[in-house]
Order: C-alpha cells, then sequence, then structure tokens
C-alpha cells in the first residue's frame, strides 16, 4: 500500500492565518510520505503551545503531553517499542524555556528520536511573550524595555553537548524541511531541527521578510556536517547572515540509547510477555 | 514477651549497617522471626545512627524501644541508649579505642580492635569481632555465623570472608573466657521452615517484578532509593531521570506505549511530579507511583519516617479525577499489594499511588517466601493488536457504561492512538466543546465507582471490644503489638487497620467500627489526617489521638503508653 498525502490528513486547524506552522505540517507530512511510512508507525509527542497542536492537525499516534515534556515521553516510548518513528515536537518555550533540562540530558542519551522544535521566538499561545531566543532588545508584553537576557543558542548548545544530529530550517522553506526532516529520520540516534518560525501575529521583528534577507543554506558554502569546529563556528553566526542546514552530524554511528538495554536487543519490550514466576528465583536472594 | 533486641550504635561509616544485617540474617538462619529497623542521620560519615535487630522465636510485626544487648562501636553509643537497657540489659563496647572505661555493672569490655587486628591483622574486622561477641552472649551457634558471613564476604574474596570468620570466632571466644555476667534469654535455633529475611524496599521491587513491571523510572531520593537500585540489575528497564519531572513523564510514555510503569520517589520529588499525575488521569495512562514518606516540609528529616503525605497524595493536583491510594503494612503486605496496584492501574485507567514510609522502606522483616503463583495479572480493557484493528474507527476515550474506553496502544496496525492533556473528543483531539467536557470529566472522576468496595480493613483482637485502635500503612506491627500488649493487661481493645485508603471504603469501615465506643487513631503526623478523612467519608469521629511526628517510627511501645496515658 501506497502511503499518501490523503493518509496524514487531519483535523481542521486553529493556528492564524499566515502561521509559520502551515508550513511545517506540510513538510512534516511530505518527508512522510516520501518516505513510505505509514501514519500507524508514527508517534507524535507534541507539548505545549502553538507547536503543541500539530499532531492533531495530521493523522497517527499521538501524545499531546504536558508544556516542556516532550522528549522523558518520547524517550520512553523509544525504549518500550523501538520499531516505532516517534517525534517529539514542541516550541521554543516549550522545549527551551520549561523543557531545557530534558533536552540538555536527551542529548546526552542519544535516543533514536526526532526532535522538531519550532522556534518563533516568541510566546505565541499566551499573546506574545519573551521566550529564551527572543533577540536582544526586543519588546514584548514582559520585556516592555526590551529583552536583556542573552539569547539562547540552542544549535551552539546541542553541539556543545554533544548531539549527534544538529539541523535548522526555515519554515517558509518546504523543501529544505522536507529534506532535513528526511534526513533526521535517516540519522540513526537524536536528530534535532530548529525550525525558524514567523509568528505572524506576536512578533512583528522576525518576519518572513526578515528571516529571507538572512537565511542561507549550508551545503551552499561547502560546509562539511562532519567538522565539529566549523559546525560550531557556524552555530555561532546570527545576524545579518543565518545559516540553515545541517551544522553537525555525527561522522561515527554512536549507540543510540536504546542499544545500551540489553532487554530489548531481541524483542520490543511491549512485546514481552508478563509471567510472574520468571522472577520466582530471586527468592534465593532473601534466605 | 519472649522476645530480644540487640541495638547496633555506632557514627555513620563504623558499619553499623552491616553488623545489623549479618546479625539479622545469621540468626533468621536459625528460623527465628527477626524485625530489623534501621535509624540513621543524613551524612556519610559521623554523627550517630543505629539498627535495631530485635528477635523472637514467636512472629515478630515490629520494633521494640527497649534494648538487651548494646553493641556500641562508639562511647556516644553508651551514654545514648544506656537509659533503654532493659533490666538484664549488657553494653558491649572496646574500652581500648573509645578511651573510655567499664563504668557501669552492665557495661562488658570486649577490645574489639584489639582481638581484629590479632587474629586477622586489620582493625577492619572490628566489626565482625563485635558481631561473633554478641552471639556469644546470647549463647547463640556459631556456625550460622560461618555460613552467613562466607556469603556475604565472598564477594570481595575469599580471604577477606576467611579474615571475617577468625575474627568472628575470636570475639565468641573472648566472650565465652571473659564474661561472668548474663543476658535476658539466650537464642537458640528452632525447627521450622527458612523464611526470607527482607526490607520494604526489596519487597516492593520483588512485587513489582512479579506484576510485570517492565519500566521504571526514578531519581534518588531517600527512602525510595533502594527500588530504582535493586530494579537497576533486572531484565527490564529502570531509568534514573534528569529529575522527578522527566521520571514520571518517562513512566507516562512508557505506559502509553503498552507496559506496566512505575515510579518511586518522597514527597519532594513527588511534589515534582504533580502536573504529571493529572497527566496520567486526562490521558487515562495507568502509572504506579510509590512515594516513601519522610517527614516535610522541603528536605525536612532526609533519612526518617513519618506519615504526612496521606492528604497530599489525595488531593495532588490540579482539577478532579479518579485515583487509588494503597499503602502497604509491612514487607509482606507490600509485594501483593504493588500487584493489585497495577492491577487497579490498568483495569481503571488511572494512576495509583502507593504510599510507603522510611520504616518500611528500609526495615527487615523474616517472612514466608513468596508465593508468585498467588500473582494475578488484569490488564483490563487492553486491547490485543487483533482485536483493536476490528474495531473501525478506534476511539481512545470512547464513551461506554463504566467510563473506561477499549485502551490500544500505538504501532498497532492501522489503529491510532491519540492522547492528549487538553480536554479532548472521544478520539483524543482537542476540544472546546461544553458538552464533551462535562462526559469526560463525568468519565475521569467516576470510573472508579465501586473499586471502594475490594477494600477491606483488616480487623484484629477481641470482636467484642469497645475500644478500637486504628491506624494505616505501616504502623500495623506496632498496633497490632499494642492490641496483644492491652489484652494482656486485660484492657480490652480491637485494631481496625487499612492498607487501602483511596477511594475511601466508607462502609467497610463503618462496619468495623460498629459497636465501638472509644475510638485511638494513631498515625504518624501531627494532624491526624486518616482522622480527617474518616470524618469527612462516615461522620464518624475519633475519640483519642496517638500521634507521633518526631521523625521516628510509632512502635507498640509507644502506643501502649499514649493509651495509657489517655486513659488516666
Amino acid at each position: 500500500m501506497t502511503v499518501t498525502i490523503e493518509d496524514y490528513r487531519g483535523e481542521e486547524t486553529a493556528w492564524c492565518p499566515g502561521c509559520g506552522n502551515f508550513g511545517i505540517l506540510s513538510a512534516l507530512k511530505k518527508a512522510l510520505v516520501e518516505l513510505q511510512i505509514p501514519p500507524y508507525e508514527v508517534l507524535i509527542v507534541s507539548g505545549i503551545g502553538q507547536a503543541g497542536k500539530l499532531p492533531h492537525y495530521m493523522k497517527c499516534n499521538t501524545f499531546n503531553g504536558l508544556h516542556g515534556r516532550t522528549l522523558p515521553v518520547a524517550t520512553a516510548a523509544k525504549l518500550v517499542n523501538n520499531r516505532l518513528n516517534i517525534f517529539a515536537v514542541g516550541g521554543d518555550g516549550d522545549g527551551y524555556g520549561e523543557g531545557g533540562n530534558h533536552f540538555m540530558h536527551t542529548i546526552r542519551r542519544n535516543p533514536n528520536i526526532k526532535y522538531l522544535v519550532h522556534n518563533n521566538q516568541i510566546y505565541a499561545l499566551t499573546k506574545g511573550q519573551a521566550s529564551p531566543t527572543s533577540d536582544i532588545g526586543f519588546v514584548t508584553k514582559t520585556t516592555p524595555g526590551g529583552v536583556t537576557a542573552k539569547q539562547l543558542n540552542p544549535i551552539a548548545l546541542a553541539i556543545t553537548l554533544g548531539a549527534t544530529f544538529v539541523a535548522r530550517t526555515f519554515s517558509g522553506d518546504i523543501q529544505h524541511q522536507v529534506q532535513m526532516i528526511k534526513a533526521a529520520v535517516q540519522h540513526r540516534g537524536f536528530a534535532y531541527i530548529d525550525i525558524l518560525q514567523p509568528c505572524v501575529t506576536f512578533n512583528h521583528l522576525n518576519t518572513y521578510g526578515w528571516y529571507l534577507k538572512r537565511i542561507y543554506k549550508l551545503e551552499n558554502e561547502h560546509h562539511n556536517p562532519s567538522d565539529l569546529e566549523a559546525a560550531y563556528l557556524k552555530a555561532k553566526e546570527w545576524g545579518d547572515r543565518i545559516p540553515i542546514g545541517i551544522f553537525y552530524q555525527n561522522p561515527q554511528q554512536q549507540p543510540t540509547y536504546e542499544d545500551q538495554f540489553p532487554v530489548i536487543k531481541e524483542q520490543p519490550l511491549v512485546k514481552q510477555p508478563i509471567d510472574p514466576k520468571q522472577y520466582e528465583k530471586l527468592i534465593q536472594d532473601f534466605l | 514477651m519472649n522476645d530480644f533486641n540487640f541495638r547496633v550504635g555506632g557514627a555513620a561509616g563504623q558499619g553499623v549497617q552491616t553488623i545489623g544485617y549479618v546479625l539479622a540474617k545469621t540468626l533468621a538462619r536459625g528460623n527465628l522471626s527477626i524485625h530489623l529497623s534501621q535509624d540513621y542521620e543524613s551524612r556519610i560519615r559521623g554523627g550517630h545512627n543505629f539498627t535495631d535487630i530485635r528477635v523472637s522465636e514467636e512472629p515478630l510485626y515490629g520494633s521494640t524501644e527497649r534494648v538487651d544487648l548494646l553493641i556500641a562501636l562508639n562511647g556516644e553509643t553508651l551514654e545514648r541508649h544506656q537509659a533503654a537497657l532493659s533490666n538484664k540489659g549488657v553494653a558491649i563496647f572496646d574500652a581500648e579505642s573509645s578511651g573510655r572505661e567499664v563504668e557501669k555493672p552492665y557495661e562488658f569490655n570486649v577490645p574489639f580492635e584489639r582481638i581484629a587486628v590479632e587474629t586477622a591483622e586489620n582493625k577492619i574486622f572490628s566489626n565482625t569481632v563485635a558481631t561473633g561477641a554478641a552471639l556469644s552472649l546470647v549463647g547463640y551457634d556459631l556456625d550460622f555465623l560461618r555460613e552467613v558471613l562466607i556469603e556475604t564476604f565472598k564477594v570481595k574474596s575469599i580471604k577477606v570472608a576467611e579474615d571475617n570468620i577468625k575474627a568472628a570466632e575470636a570475639g565468641y571466644r573472648y566472650v565465652e573466657k571473659n564474661f561472668k555476667g548474663e543476658t535476658a534469654l539466650k537464642l537458640k535455633p528452632v525447627n521450622g521452615q527458612r523464611r526470607m529475611l527482607i526490607n520494604g524496599n526489596e519487597a516492593l521491587s520483588l512485587g513489582a517484578l512479579a506484576a510485570g513491571c517492565k519500566f521504571m523510572s526514578g531519581y534518588p531520593m531517600t527512602p525510595s532509593t533502594g527500588i530504582l537500585q535493586y530494579l537497576m540489575d533486572q531484565h527490564i528497564i529502570a531509568e534514573q531521570g534528569e529529575d522527578e519531572i522527566a521520571a514520571i513523564n518517562m513512566a507516562i510514555g512508557a505506559g502509553f506505549t503498552g507496559v506496566r510503569s512505575m515510579v518511586a520517589t518522597s514527597g519532594g520529588g513527588f511534589s515534582l511530579m504533580v502536573e504529571a499525575l493529572g497527566l496520567s488521569a486526562m490521558t487515562e495512562t495507568p502509572i504506579v507511583i510509590v512515594v516513601g514518606q519522610r517527614p516535610g516540609p522541603a528536605t525536612g528529616f532526609p533519612t526518617r519516617t513519618a506519615q504526612s503525605e496521606l492528604e497530599f497524595v489525595m488531593h495532588a493536583a490540579q482539577g478532579e479525577f479518579a485515583r487509588a491510594v494503597l499503602a502497604p503494612r509491612d514487607a509482606e503486605d507490600v509485594f501483593y499489594l504493588i500487584s493489585k496496584a497495577f492491577n487497579i492501574a490498568e483495569r481503571y485507567q488511572i494512576p495509583v499511588i502507593v504510599l510507603t514510609d522510611q520504616f518500611l522502606a528500609d526495615s527487615y522483616w523474616t517472612i514466608p517466601p513468596f508465593d508468585f503463583s498467588a500473582i494475578q495479572i488484569d490488564r483490563g480493557a487492553l486491547l490485543t493488536e487483533a482485536e483493536a484493528e476490528k474495531i473501525k474507527d478506534y476511539a481512545r476515550y470512547r464513551f461506554t457504561e463504566s467510563g473506561i474506553s477499549p485502551r490500544a496502544l500505538p504501532g498497532y496496525k492501522d489503529v491510532l492512538v491519540v492522547a492528549d492533556s487538553d480536554e479532548h473528543t472521544e478520539q483524543g483531539h482537542i476540544t472546546e466543546s461544553a458538552d464533551i467536557r462535562v462526559k469526560m470529566v463525568d468519565k475521569r472522576v467516576w470510573k472508579t465507582r465501586g473499586l471502594e468496595k475490594e477494600f477491606t480493613p483488616i480487623s484484629y483482637g477481641p470482636e467484642d471490644a469497645k475500644t478500637v485502635l486504628l491506624g494505616w500503612g505501616s504502623t500495623y506491627g506496632a498496633i497490632r503489638e499494642a492490641v496483644d500488649r492491652l489484652n494482656q493487661k486485660r484492657i480490652g481493645v480491637r485494631m481496625v487497620h487499612l492498607n487501602a485508603i483511596w477511594p475511601f471504603p466508607a462502609e467497610a469501615v463503618q462496619d468495623a467500627l460498629e459497636g465501638s465506643e472509644k475510638r485511638v487513631i494513631v498515625e504518624g503526623n501531627a494532624t491526624a489526617q486518616l482522622a480527617r478523612v474518616i470524618r469527612s467519608e462516615t461522620g464518624v469521629e475519633m475519640t483519642v489521638k496517638i500521634l507521633k511526628y518526631d521523625g521516628r517510627p510509632i512502635t507498640a511501645d509507644y502506643v501502649v503508653r499514649k493509651f495509657e496515658e489517655a486513659a488516666q
């Protein structure tokens, strides 16, 4: 059976007209269709925010959990059923603010899950407050004098922590997103993609025009994604020019988190039967 | 009471726990009943720790305050515990290393260090000298100690095991030769079936394995760390999260994906888990949450015991939803009760909280080997892949009479499972509908209706007694023994004890209290939390409160003393 875009058609959206999320939604569906992955093999774990609604507008297994907590849920789901294609999806507030600790430790674990962060540099669901990635000086409802805390650089952070796949893409470029998502799915390990996404309602600074004027593709400038130092230097670039593409992909296959549990070598945990008698022999240790 | 209590005391790092365990194991090998409890401080070196090893030919359910033989590894131990010594109590210590002479008639010097150096060339064996000396004082067979020392120390090396035996023998002989007094009791092995010597955390872990728990996540926190550590070595996935929030979200992820999963923490960690407790309820994802109580608020007494989280776990998290709260009595009960917790979690698709405490977690009991064949697995409305495939337009939150929706798993062919922390439709998608909201709330609140009928309080003691001692959780042993002792004094009392508290078995408790005139609540907290629950659920008032919130366990001695004080 061929998987088509129709198979992924979901509920009616509740996003603002012109929202950057539409581009991400189209690209994700397109990538899954191009990879011919049927919806029942996909699990999207999403957080809270406009990005967290994404799986409702698709058709696949979904766990729309708490704000900031996508990664622990997704990691555990992968450990329990490593045959699922698992995506974690959230926004910049969800992933870099509320869930920052999990981002850090999921990178260390390297589970074979894909993490998409819709980064619009603002809190949109709560109607316009500063986010960890808001630009310095950006005036929001919670930063009337402009943002003073230094902008988080999640790409540099991920590279520094030893992430095995680090990319950035732009919601206005479907083809580039499809390319990045497919590369992420094909990467065996934790694949993280920061997706620059205009918020047409609350962010009048980082608009489509603003991004389009600045972004350029790393692949066009002969960036070598296996070069860690070059990746780090590119990650630091943010201003007149903003790179998109794969910053870094570890050229050596690293063990995934699931690889390190002997109990799931043969069979996914979820397929293993329950047998109380299996552990009866442990009594001996206490006699 | 025909029982004997050893107390081993010293600074953290001196080996108090090892002596206690070896002594308990040695006595258990002679088929004696043991109760071992641990009192320790939140530090790795120094301070003052002690372990009580209570032993009897009769079954033991809890600890005692009286000391019959004090093994003092330093001078401070003598000072702190001399008042607890019984009439024929004896205290042994090392006068040479503690720099303190024998001062009282009940004190007896055993030069632990000198004997250790003379026989095994290292003062590190002082503890084993002390263990040998203690067993000699009660005339117990040395062969059991040899056996236990080999088992305990052979993992290090045969030489270490042999040196320990030499040290034990030397301590034993020193007492035989030099001790002219007598102890309260002589201990000898009795006939019987060998029993397990196991603590609450270990029993809970074994119970979880038997119940088919395949995924456990936690973040180290006393008194529940032992559960995570024990399960790490087993053929399941046990995961140390970066924090308790990660731990519980992982367990929920695992539960959603289809395995039985559990977290274990204490009050502070549970505080961090509270939002996800609601997530489990909202997404109807089964999960078992072990909360090992210790005194709070905030960091409180990190290594001590309490029963102060009952109302917290009953009410934690925003919104209204069904949950179950179980409170195991002891190491035997927790093994069987935890499998019930997993069954309830899956049958009702709810979070189930198991309230233990430091006393239960760290105390050892001798109990018959667990009956693994008695463990029943009931996964409720969990669909197989074949069953789910047959359902047209599967909806995870389908409205049903019982409020429980058939549960498919992500990955089933051509079936999609959509779970949401937002208010959602039957299909699991976000909704703003008022009508659906009301139906969903009703579903989540009322689906455990009838579950309380499975919860039966334990009644113990003369049925016609007009005075009832009522308690919950790990106070079972103490109250039970207090009932025996009061009845021996011809004070007619009986016990009603709960190991399952929510949904509250109101009818059963009312029945159990029928005809009572004096109702005494016994709890390890300052505000009588269960008494409040009973009043709100049944209208029945407790007439006397015996409470303890000093971080130390409730003992039968304490209950009897307070009962008698209140009666005056």
